[in-house]
């Protein structure tokens, strides 16, 4: 960390002053990694700014449950063209635990593979098997979202439409929603293969900086390796899982357009005490909601909805990032190679 | 004593019989059983990716299709090629690196060699970290918002009324270059960080001012960290689809705009081989999946390309401070 | 060399001499202490002592605990031990002494097969542990009863307890509760001569202890469970005098429980601490015998060079 605010030690301060072009530089330079913070911020001011109106006309129950969401975009969407008659009534729980579902079920399945997986890789994976293993995770955080999205609704759908609904579960929702694939239990398959990348390699990074020689400890105690691992190595970097981890959710929330492929698009609450069924169930979080409601951004209040959304997500998002961030310094190790 | 025979290497010991006396309890056992199926979980995830995409590919992609620009069509056999998508790719990759590549160097720059005062700094870090964090889909709608502007009407399309249609290349490419900027960040700062003080020290010690000692010494030096970051940036770009989605219109031909070479490209809508594989998948309208196999797998080759690329300048680039 | 071992295994259990394991784990034998003068001078003294205490049993401290036969240790094409065959005796401490890279720490090392964690390792020969191969012995059933102390005091991030307790809670099936550790935490911190200074706060983190301090908890981990045999790996070159003194005063009260083998730089040390002191250069080992013997009389002329100081 320290060398990021490296002094230059060669230079007097006198010269500093006698070098307007040096001063100029770093001005300059200055201001440009300033801009990126004015960035962020106006990013979050002006999304908050045009999203108001819709946040104003519903107040605290815009996060609440009640309706049909989808309905309500229609109407929204059909607005007279009269600002006065501008229709904003949205309750949008769906859409929202919808993103908190995919999001949390992935972030947490991932983060049991991608502890066990970098645990395998860094300490018992064999010599051929690791030099494998590695440039497999680089790849697998590389290909596209979109690619991940063909997959899914090519292969991954018809696959679950095919082995986990049965009949009778077809005709057990059939007055709410129809089951043909695209449900919860896709996207949180293919989120988590995605967002399995960033957390392997920030995890793979701490555990191979963990001190030999506390595992050399343990051993000489005679403890079996896996065990040494588990309770020093892990123990030990626990903050490094929770910083992948909190990392991971902020790129999860973000995701769109795999979700918008996979899900079914429809903004449905699935509900947990259906039992397994739920898991078989379409929805439809926010970043997709965006992303399907993109042609209509031009129609005022539906366009504010949409920005409300993207308010909502980018507030969650930076918060994540941010946590992640300070947890990552609070460790004393910054590598952003290590994404 | 010291015969062939008991050279042994340590490796051959029969002690993985013994270990089954108790001193691996079951947690133990399952635990690593569980690590070796996660570790070849994930190899397999990647070759049944890589291998039923590739058969896809082999299937559907022929140079034909390469050539040929898309077209409406309700058939699938109606439907053109993917040239105009690649172009897409090509050119929204150049114009998001154009604009990412200096700005990232220069924030590397100032973070590791200024980084005065360090709170500034700091938060510079974190809002780089933010920028990776952000949706996506989230900058693409900001993006809008920004280019829909009536004073940013010079890069996009106008119309009649005066509404500024806020998509095109320039709009889509200025937001792709925020993607891409913490990768060129990250990749120098990494570069930078690596080159000891006393290179530094040797520069200042034959009369060179700060700015100097960077323009001639630490950027020559950090060559391979920025052509690092820069390429995991356009491989960032070349795999985003939200941002084409909102920001490039729906276009699938590139649509110029104007009446000057290039810029009017620049200026107008078109795709990506992102946006391809979208609109023509079950999802978007195309209904052309076999097109999205071809244009998936192509997307799929340019990764690996890149991700080769990355793995040979990182390793050339390897230097070792004395 | 299999029917040798057969035997050895043989005469052991016909004798009747009960395992030093077993004094040591009932924890009945009462505290022979020894200042560090009379444990120089005389070792012949704590035998006694120890004799009486026992009643009839047979002086251990002629135990016979590790053989090492003919050990060869390569890394890749270096070679860092060469043909080596030593013995380690309870009741007494073996020093390992040599200049730097001789190998007496890739020795030491093998005893409890740590070195076979690097990858480009290959041993020969053989290390009896009680008459027994080691290399057809688990790892981790080996490791329990030779205990090792490294260079740098290696402290787990955890509280002074659970270091103490960890070795006993990770490496069984069964998790023993905090009660049933409670009288084995205490009793190996009291041994290892840091219960003083840490009884009253067993919970707080055991790195915010001193590097001495750290060291003797160290020490306290490994006998916690009940090792047989002790390595200690320059167990001092990071310490300061006090910390040394105080770790050196240690090692010659345990000195009549377990077999002790410390490789130092420190010839003062290897005096003050050890019985036994062995001379190794460049993998050889150039010369074994008794301290006197070594620092007084030695019989090879690098190992006079060596005890003179002229090099190393």
């Amino acid at each position: 960390m320290s060398s990021l605010t490296y002094e230059a030690t060669g230079i007097p301060v006198e010269s500093e002053e006698a070098d307007p072009v040096n001063r100029r530089v770093e001005l300059l330079l200055g201001a440009l990694a300033s801009s990126v913070l004015l960035f962020i911020a106006g990013m979050i001011l002006f999304t908050l700014f045009k999203a108001w109106p819709s946040f104003a006309a519903n107040g605290l129950a815009w996060f609440g449950a009640g309706g049909n969401v989808d309905a309500q975009l229609t109407d929204i969407f059909n607005s007279p063209a009269d600002p006065a008659d501008y229709i904003y009534k949205l309750r949008a729980w769906p859409l929202i635990w919808s993103t908190i579902l995919i999001s949390a079920l992935s972030v947490l399945l991932a983060t049991f593979i991608a502890v066990f997986s970098s645990i395998f890789i860094v300490h018992f994976a064999p010599g051929p098997l690791q030099k494998l293993i590695e440039p497999v995770v680089k790849y697998l955080a590389a290909v596209p979202s979109v690619v991940y999205g063909l997959i899914g609704i090519l292969v991954l759908v018809p696959w679950i439409n095919s082995t986990f609904i049965t009949e009778e579960m077809r005709s057990s929702v059939a007055y709410v929603i129809q089951l043909d694939g695209s449900s919860v239990m896709a996207g949180v398959m293919i989120l988590t293969v995605m967002i399995l990348p960033i957390m392997i390699a920030l995890i793979v990074d701490s555990l191979r900086a963990v001190p030999l020689n506390w595992r050399e400890g343990a051993l000489a105690l005679g403890v079996n390796k896996w065990r040494a691992v588990r309770t020093v190595s892990v123990r030990a970097i626990r903050p490094a899982i929770v910083a992948a981890a909190v990392l991971a959710t902020a790129r999860a929330l973000g995701e769109a357009i795999m979700l918008a492929m996979v899900t079914g698009s429809i903004g449905f609450a699935p509900n947990p005490f259906d039992g397994f069924l739920f898991f078989m169930e379409p929805s439809r979080p926010l970043a997709p909601s965006i992303l399907d409601g993109e042609e209509g951004l031009s129609v005022v209040p539906f366009g504010e909805t949409m920005y409300a959304f993207g308010f909502i997500l980018i507030v969650s998002c930076v918060f994540f990032s941010f946590s992640g961030w300070a947890i990552r310094q609070s460790l004393g190790r910054y590598s952003i190679g290590a994404r | 004593m010291v015969s062939g025979k008991s050279r042994r290497p340590i490796k051959a010991r029969g002690s993985r019989k013994v270990r089954a006396r108790g001193v691996w309890s079951i947690g133990d056992r399952v635990g690593l059983t569980i690590a070796w199926a996660t570790g070849i979980f994930l190899c397999l995830v990647a070759f049944s990716v890589t291998i039923y995409l590739a058969l896809k590919g082999v299937q559907y992609l022929n140079l034909d299709i390469l050539i040929s620009r898309p077209e409406a069509g309700t058939e699938q056999s109606e439907t053109g090629g993917i040239l105009d998508p690649m172009i897409g790719t090509l050119l929204l990759t150049i114009l998001g690196t154009a604009i990412a590549a200096p700005i990232g160097v220069g924030i590397a720059i100032w973070l590791t060699e200024y980084g005065r005062p360090s709170l500034l700094a700091r938060f510079v870090e974190a809002g780089i970290e933010m920028l990776v964090g952000a949706p996506s889909i989230a900058l693409a709608i900001f993006g809008l918002l920004i280019f829909q502007n009536s004073f940013m009407a010079p890069f996009s399309f106008t119309a009649e009324g005066g509404a500024v249609f806020g998509r095109s290349f320039f709009a889509a490419g200025a937001i792709m270059s925020l993607i891409a900027l913490p990768f060129v960040v990250g990749g120098t700062r990494e570069a930078l960080n690596s080159i000891p003080k006393h290179v530094r020290e040797a520069s200042y010690a034959l009369g060179k001012d700060q700015a100097s000692t960077i323009r001639r010494v630490l950027l020559p030096s950090a060559r391979s960290g920025i052509a690092t970051g820069t390429t995991l940036g356009m491989a960032q770009i070349i795999g985003e689809t939200a941002v084409v989605v909102v920001l490039l219109g729906a276009s699938l031909q590139l649509a110029p705009e104007g009446a000057i070479p290039v810029l009017d490209v620049l200026k107008g809508t078109g795709s990506t081989l992102t946006s391809y594989v979208y609109q023509n998948s079950p999802a978007g309208e195309g209904k052309a999946p076999e097109k999205a196999y071809a244009a998936a797998f192509v997307l799929l080759l340019i990764v690996i390309a890149l991700n080769l690329f990355v793995n040979q300048i990182s390793k050339r680039g390897r230097h070792t401070w004395g | 060399m299999g029917i040798e071992s057969a035997d050895e295994v043989h005469d052991r259990t016909e004798s009747g001499i009960p395992p030093i394991k077993r004094i040591v784990v009932n924890g009945e034998m009462p505290p022979v202490r020894v200042s560090q003068g009379e444990a120089n001078g005389a070792p012949t003294h704590i035998a006694e002592s120890f004799v009486i205490d026992q009643g009839a049993m047979a002086p251990a401290w002629t135990e016979e605990r590790m053989k090492v036969e003919s050990l060869g240790v390569r890394f890749d094409r270096k070679e860092a031990v060469k043909d080596v065959s030593i013995e380690v005796n309870s009741g007494e401490v073996l020093a390992l002494i040599g200049p730097s890279g001789c190998g007496k720490t890739t020795l030491l090392r093998s005893l409890n097969k740590l070195v076979d964690l690097t990858p480009t390792a290959v041993r020969s020969g053989r290390i009896m542990l009680d008459g027994q191969d080691t290399d057809l012995m688990d790892d981790t059933l080996l490791r329990k009863k030779v205990g090792m102390l490294f260079q740098q005091p290696n402290p787990f991030p955890m509280s002074i307890f659970d270091n103490v307790a960890y070795g006993l809670r990770e490496r069984g099936t069964k998790r023993p509760g905090k009660k049933e550790l409670e009288p084995i935490v205490v009793d190996a911190l009291e041994r290892a001569g840091i219960w003083a200074e840490v009884s009253d706060n067993l919970s707080h983190p055991a790195l915010s202890l001193s590097g001495g301090q750290q060291q003797r908890l160290c020490i306290a981990r490994s006998l916690a469970v009940r090792p047989e045999v002790l390595l200690l790996d320059e167990p001092c070159s990071a310490l300061d005098p006090i910390s040394t003194a105080i770790i050196e005063e240690t090692i010659v009260e345990l000195k009549s429980e377990i077999a002790i083998v410390i490789v130092t730089h420190n010839l003062q040390q290897a005096e003050r601490v050890a019985d036994q002191v062995g001379f190794m250069y460049l993998g050889d080992l150039v010369e074994y015998g008794s301290v006197e013997q070594v620092f007084n009389a030695p019989m090879a002329e690098r190992t006079k060079d060596y005890v003179r100081g002229d090099f190393g």
